[in-house]
């Protein structure tokens, strides 16, 4: 049977059944409790879409009334309406970490995000770190050189960032083992490992 | 001797130039401040994506947008191709939609239809045969040098035959080797593209390039306006390597729909449209004979090497075989092989990376034979190299094989012990590059109440260009770094080359230096008259203007620029490559070594240590060179044991253009790197050359020697894939 609000209409699955999915239903889920959502009284997962949708997004302590396309992914939301352009668009996948935010404490790729899906969480970006009294994180890298061209240097530094967070006394080893998911296409990576146990060290400059 | 007109401070002297400095945008890209092309977002702008054609050769019949206009969301969708167009690779674009998300851009890329008529595939450009057999194998020309003269009256293809045999033949030994790379793409990782925005008749570009003062007459003469209405912007590029000179046909289009529509458009490629289009490197693959003594010197080079260019003819250049090192007796042929596959661009030192690797493990596998040590065996032919560097060569081996540990290290080819089913193993190579600075301008403005700005139009690809002019402006007028704003990135300063052969910083730095130093002695004549002395006397040093050696006896930098009166003292810098009174130069050497393990159970190799010993003559930043260094061997690193571009021979697909498959090293890769740079006072007082490409050059080679050498036998074709390692010692085992 076909979903009369399903989005077009000829794909082989229709909306309400993707919706119906697990990973789906918790973000609907997820979607019901952020304040500005209209919380259904029964626990049925609550349809969106397609059009844009009012959502509250705590980003980096502040909340942002918006709509957005429940399609729409976190990092597109961030770049085209609130333009919070650190985090980049470099593939289709998580896989080159460039647009690596910290959701809830934990690192996560904004690109395979769904920003509905971010209702009610705390989001972390990169712009959080710098500022009049920047992340030591962030000076780290800048006292160590790690970047050139800069393209991936912002999902590195959350990279970094969240890694030390879990692992702040974390040998040169583990730092080589642990920071595999952020892509540098100028080789920057030596620098990023003295940038990062520099602050294991807690030497920031001075 | 008159007193030259432009200098650099003697070694050693120098308040700034020579210090490590942190680059001084470091803090803006660390934090995700720096706003790059695909960043830029102006009012209402729009997004664009482009459709690259998915069949690799075809001639197009229809290219129907009309679906995709009627997709909600999407604002206006236009063919690149018109019927009849032949398309000769896939992802070449074919449409352009443009539209208010990414959600109603993609799907308005889904509903394009695009009728075609299919075309014969060749993308197989290592089978020089099945090259020959598709009629896509051309003469690429050759060239033969040798000792002997041949007889006024023989037949000189004849003479060079028996000439080549005979000495191969009294060769102590002979190799006969096949090596290779493959094609690999530059992988920017912001990808090509613009954000362009009109203001009535003048167009803003903030285009990703690496030539903001060559583009602006790119997007005007196709656009139907002059240059002048024209200002490409570009503040912070996401790599470019090689790739970027060009405004591309989608950056007129941008433009074009920008205009058009009447709002700004931002088309940025996609990663698949990126790395099937928009840059790769050509490939090359070689047989040769090689003959030495039997100290290793080699007398006679026979070889023919053949590769891709992609759509068009072309591929590694004879210069470079063999590589650095011109033995006496050569002879060099070369096929090009044309596939449905982009066209290449420039990628980080043309040619050499590739000539290094096809030509530097033949002289390591002649050690091999001989049972020599490679150290030896590149020290004796040194002798033979081209460039007239043979001294700065035998001491950067020098300095390399003590930071490597060489000699202690050392072990016959394939005659390590094992650790288990692992062997380790070194390797070498040396390499060359011009460089040097090319002609460009700067505009250095004195503002009466003691600002400092230096405006040029050049960009910094992430070598930390801005560092360098900030560094030398500082230290010419004796002022701290941040009490100088550094201007670049726009085409409207005065024009700046492209950055690509590593002639930036050179350029740069003559321009700077230039206009700076002139800028003191107009602004010295001013101090000189208030203080009744001859302005010759003074000098410029910690904030303050005054006679030489008499520190009391001046001015404070912000008295001297009160002089000035109500407006700011504007000096033009100036170089043309044919000026006398050089502040830079070019050529230099450069030696690396490479130590890697290597499972032979699994074929996995690992890179324990690198060495990397440059010379660059003055070096203004060492912080930042030394970044360089870093970041080249690690891009040779990659192409040495990751990337390559995998195409498939049936339907010309390339299989892997997405960041997911296209494998390129990670943090936990890369092993120890060890970086020094070679600066004695003979380098230093050559003025600053530029080291974007050298220290790119030789890793694949000194990676691959060092497997050969771990393995005893030779992997030939790079990258050495797990697969590849494996194959080659199964292939040893049959022998």
């Amino acid at each position: 049977m076909k979903d009369p609000r399903s989005y077009n209409g000829t794909g082989g699955h229709s909306r309400r059944a993707f919706l119906k999915g697990t990973s789906a239903a918790a973000a609907a889920t997820a979607l019901a409790t952020g304040a500005g959502a209209a919380v259904a009284a029964d626990v049925k997962p609550r349809i969106v879409g397609p059009e844009a949708t009012p959502v509250t997004l705590n980003i980096n302590g502040k909340d942002y009334e918006l709509k957005v396309e429940p399609r729409m992914t976190l990092l597109e939301v961030l770049r085209w309406q609130l333009d919070l352009t650190g985090a980049k668009p470099v593939s289709v996948d998580a896989s080159s970490g460039a647009a690596t935010v910290i959701i809830d404490g934990k690192p996560a790729a904004a690109n395979t995000t769904l920003a509905v899906a971010c209702a009610g969480k705390k989001i972390q970006t990169v712009e959080s770190l710098g500022g009049a009294k920047p992340d030591p994180v962030a000076t780290a890298f800048v006292h160590n050189d790690g970047m050139q061209c800069g393209f991936c240097t912002p999902g590195f530094v959350v990279s970094v960032r969240a890694f030390l967070d879990k692992n702040p006394k974390a040998t040169e080893q583990e730092i080589r083992a642990g920071l595999n998911s952020n892509l540098c296409r100028c080789g920057t990576y030596a620098n990023v490992v003295m940038a990062a146990l520099e602050v294991v060290k807690g030497g920031t400059r001075g | 001797m008159a007193k030259a007109k432009y200098s650099w401070p003697k070694q050693g002297t120098a308040a700034i130039i020579g210090t490590q400095q942190d680059r001084v945008d470091g803090m803006a890209k660390a934090t995700g401040a720096a706003k790059y092309s695909y960043d830029i977002n102006p009012p209402n702008v729009l997004l664009a994506r482009a459709l690259g054609c998915p069949h690799a050769h075809c001639s197009v019949k229809s290219i129907d947008v009309s679906a995709a206009e009627k997709v909600p969301g999407v604002v206006k969708a236009v063919a690149m191709k018109k019927p009849g167009n032949e398309i000769r690779w896939q992802g070449d674009p074919i449409a352009v939609v443009v539209g208010e998300t990414e959600g109603a851009v993609a799907e308005g890329l889904k509903a394009i239809k695009f009728d075609y008529e299919a075309m014969p595939i060749f993308v197989e450009d290592e089978d020089l045969a099945a090259a020959e057999k598709a009629d896509r194998a051309g003469g690429g020309g050759g060239n033969t040098q040798l000792e002997k003269e041949a007889p006024e009256d023989a037949d000189e293809a004849k003479f060079a035959d028996q000439e080549i045999e005979r000495l191969l033949k009294d060769s102590a030994a002979v190799v006969e080797g096949y090596y290779g790379i493959d094609v690999i793409t530059h992988m920017c990782l912001e990808p090509h593209g613009s954000t362009c925005e009109w203001d009535g008749k003048k167009l803003t570009a903030h285009l990703s390039t690496q030539n903001v003062s060559g583009t602006a007459s790119q997007f005007a003469d196709p656009l139907g306006i002059t240059a002048d209405e024209v200002t490409v912007h570009c503040d912070y590029i996401g790599g470019g390597f090689g790739s970027k000179f060009q405004v591309d046909s989608w950056g007129v289009l941008a433009a074009q729909l920008a205009k058009d529509i009447g709002r700004p458009v931002k088309l940025m490629l996609d990663r698949d449209v990126e790395l099937k289009t928009a840059g790769c490197r050509p490939s090359g693959y070689i047989k040769v004979r090689i003959g030495a003594d039997k100290d290793g010197v080699v007398n006679v080079w026979d070889s023919h090497h053949w590769g891709t260019n992609g759509a068009t003819p072309g591929g590694v250049d004879q210069g470079v075989i063999p590589y650095v090192f011109n033995p006496k007796n050569r002879r060099r042929k070369r096929t090009t092989i044309v596939t449905n596959a982009s066209p290449t661009r420039a990628w980080r030192a043309p040619n050499h990376p590739q000539g290094c690797a096809m030509s530097q493990t033949a002289y390591d596998d002649i050690a091999a034979k001989l049972g020599l040590d490679s150290y030896d065996v590149f020290l004796r032919n040194l002798p033979s190299v081209a460039n007239n560097k043979q001294e700065v060569y035998e001491a950067e081996m020098k300095v390399a094989a003590k930071l490597m540990d060489w000699k202690a290290k050392w072990h016959a080819h394939g005659k390590g012990p094992a650790k288990g089913s692992v062997v380790s193993g070194l390797g070498m190579a040396i390499h060359t590059w011009g460089g040097g600075g090319q002609a460009g301008g700067c505009l250095v403005k004195i503002h009466p109440d003691g600002g400092v700005e230096v405006s040029l139009g050049s960009q910094d690809l992430g070598t930390g260009t801005r560092t360098v002019i900030n560094m030398i402006a500082a230290e010419t007028f004796g002022l701290p770094l941040e009490s100088v704003t550094v201007n670049i990135g726009s085409s409207k300063y005065p024009r700046s080359s492209a950055s690509g052969g590593s002639v930036t910083v050179a350029g740069v730095s003559e321009a700077t230096r230039r206009g700076t130093q002139d800028s003191l002695t107009k602004l010295c004549e001013l101090v000189g008259k208030k203080l009744d002395v001859d302005p010759t006397t003074l000098v410029a040093s910690k904030g303050r203007i005054h006679v030489a050696d008499q520190a009391d006896k001046g001015l404070t930098w912000k008295e001297a620029c009160s002089l000035l009166g109500m407006s700011p003292q504007e000096v033009k810098g100036e170089f043309q490559r044919a000026d006398d009174n050089h502040l830079s130069s070019s050529q230099v050497g450069g030696v690396q070594m490479a130590e890697v393990e290597v499972d032979k159970d699994t074929g996995v190799v690992r890179m324990k240590k690198f060495v990397a010993v440059q010379d660059m003559g003055l070096i203004i930043n060492p912080r930042g060179a030394t970044s360089q260094i870093y970041g080249a061997v690690i891009m040779g690193i990659s192409a040495a044991l990751y990337e390559q571009r995998i195409m498939d021979p049936k339907t010309g697909a390339f299989l892997n253009a997405e960041i997911a498959d296209y494998k390129l090293p990670r943090l936990g890769d890369v092993g120890e790197i060890v970086v020094e740079l070679y600066q004695p006072e003979s380098e230093y007082n050559r003025g600053v050359v530029g080291l974007g490409e050298p220290p790119a050059i030789s890793p694949a080679a000194a990676i691959s020697n060092a497997v050969a050498n771990a393995l005893g036998v030779r992997v030939p074709v790079l990258p050495m894939t797990p697969k590849r390692v494996l194959e080659a010692l199964q292939k040893a085992r049959n022998a």
